[in-house]
């Protein structure tokens, strides 16, 4: 958001420019040109929802031991590969899971990562000079820059492939993202047959 | 589920579903009405200097947690001339018009927000300025819209300045640490044709980085950077180091600035 007045984000090198991350015709269609002042208003907002969000889930997850959940183990490196050609119906095997499988573990881990990271970055780009130790340990400005934007297509590639997959799966795991449990009709017969797993697959 | 007994066990854990089915579809449409409503009336909220009044809020409560976060300002890194750009980047021309004489320029002070008496406006000439030892400074100069430049500059230090000549304090007497009552909020600079005009805490102005300059690339500053004195203050953003000092001043309220007009943070310190 903070870039509209000065785009210096480009893949390429010296004059040579391979992909404009935004090239013009972006700023044209949503409006966005010369709107530098209100981009890093909104950026230096919504940066508090960004930490405050970021601290209550971590926060939760502690204290919920969701965290066991979430955290990947030995197995799942493996595993996460396997779910990759399982989804991309590569291959029918389709690995043993908890609430999350194993290619969710590492991604919601990594996610949480990325957010110290972008914490971390913005701060060395926010106040470089105050926090010039941070800066220099991020390999300077110029990369604490690069380092912060490359972290957030990160968050934009998450988001795309986030909602992708919540529609290939469909109603029942939607609901179960909102309602937080997820029912489940059981083949045998024994006395009850419907239970309610706490589960929620996000 | 043929026969009609079924258990009571199940069917409450039905009813139990649906309760709770219906309950978190409930909070979840509420939730994204009211990010709606939010939005629509965080949009259609009144503008502060340029910036919509609940983003001014939080920018302002941004700025105030810097100053009392960072009392005890750090250097700028310093770096050896070798690594100072020589096409040194220009990227604002307000207030460098051609009608400039630079012959006719004089530095105007005003030593107090009310000038009543001819004795609290001080004119100097670049010479006046030039009178002090020279601080060569190579520092990273960030732009606000992004970009950075390793750049080479030279003048005399404000503070050294403002000590000489008694600038900056209500009792008119040098400035002295251990009375920070004494000294200004703020001092204000404007270029002589008063079209662009800075704010800047004074903290920030009595750094010893912070320069009255007059060189660049160790040769007088170029028309487009400012000629004859422009401030270099490598704890603010570009926007801060105002070209063509025509005006200085001081105050306890905070001196109009263009870029804060615009909708910009006041203090935009780095």
């Amino acid at each position: 958001m903070i870039y509209w007045a000065n785009d210096v984000y480009k893949l390429g090198w010296g004059d040579k420019t391979l992909l404009k991350f935004f090239p013009d015709s972006f700023y044209a269609a949503l409006h966005l040109d010369a709107r530098l002042a209100k981009g890093m208003a909104f950026h230096f907002f919504f940066m508090w929802l960004f930490f405050v969000n970021g601290f209550l889930y971590v926060l939760y997850t502690i204290i919920s031991g969701e965290w066991r959940l979430l955290l990947p183990n030995r197995k799942s490196f493996k595993e996460a590969f396997q779910v990759l050609l399982h989804d991309l119906h590569l291959s029918k095997y389709e690995p043993p899971k908890d609430k999350y499988n194993a290619a969710q573990r590492i991604v919601y881990t990594a996610i949480i990562i990325m957010g110290f990271g972008s914490l971390a970055t913005g701060l060395a780009i926010y106040k470089p000079i105050q926090f010039q130790w941070l800066c220099t340990l991020l390999g300077g400005y110029e990369w604490a820059r690069i380092e912060h934007f490359v972290l957030t297509i990160g968050y934009v590639l998450f988001f795309i492939i986030h909602i992708v997959q919540v529609l290939l799966a469909g109603w029942n795991n939607f609901q179960a993202m909102v309602t937080g449990f997820e029912v489940e009709s059981l083949p045998p017969t024994p006395p009850d047959n419907t239970i309610i797993k706490t589960d929620s697959k996000e | 589920m043929e026969n009609k007994q079924v258990p009571d066990e199940e069917r409450k854990i039905n009813r139990l579903i649906k309760q709770r089915t219906v309950i978190s579809f409930t909070v979840f449409i509420l939730l994204i009405i009211g990010a709606v409503i939010c939005w629509n009336w965080f949009n259609n909220s009144p503008e502060d200097n340029g910036a919509l009044r609940p983003l001014r809020k939080v920018l302002t409560a941004n700025e105030d947690i810097g100053r009392k976060l960072f009392k005890n300002r750090n250097l700028a890194k310093e770096y050896p001339k070798s690594k100072a750009e020589n096409k040194v980047r220009v990227n604002g021309d307000i207030g460098m018009g051609d009608e400039f004489d630079a012959n006719k320029w004089h530095l105007i002070i005003m030593r107090h927000p009310d000038c009543a008496s001819k004795d609290s406006i001080l004119e100097l000439s670049l010479e006046d300025v030039k009178g002090f030892p020279k601080k060569d400074l190579v520092f990273d100069f960030k732009c606000i819209e992004g970009w950075s430049q390793i750049t080479y500059w030279g003048g005399t230090r404000f503070i050294d300045f403002l000590m000489k000549y008694h600038l900056g304090t209500h009792s008119g007497r040098s400035i002295d640490i251990n009375h920070p009552e004494d000294i200004y909020n703020y001092v204000g600079m404007m270029t002589p044709d008063s079209s662009y005009y800075v704010g800047i805490d004074m903290l920030s102005a009595m750094h010893p980085q912070t320069l009255l300059c007059y060189e660049m690339n160790g040769a007088a500053l170029p028309m487009n950077q400012g000629f004859p004195l422009r401030l270099i203050i490598p704890l603010k953003y570009g926007v801060k180091n105002i070209k063509r000092i025509g005006y200085i001043y001081f105050s306890d309220s905070k001196p109009k600035d263009y870029w804060y007009e615009q909708g910009y943070e006041y203090d935009a310190s780095l």
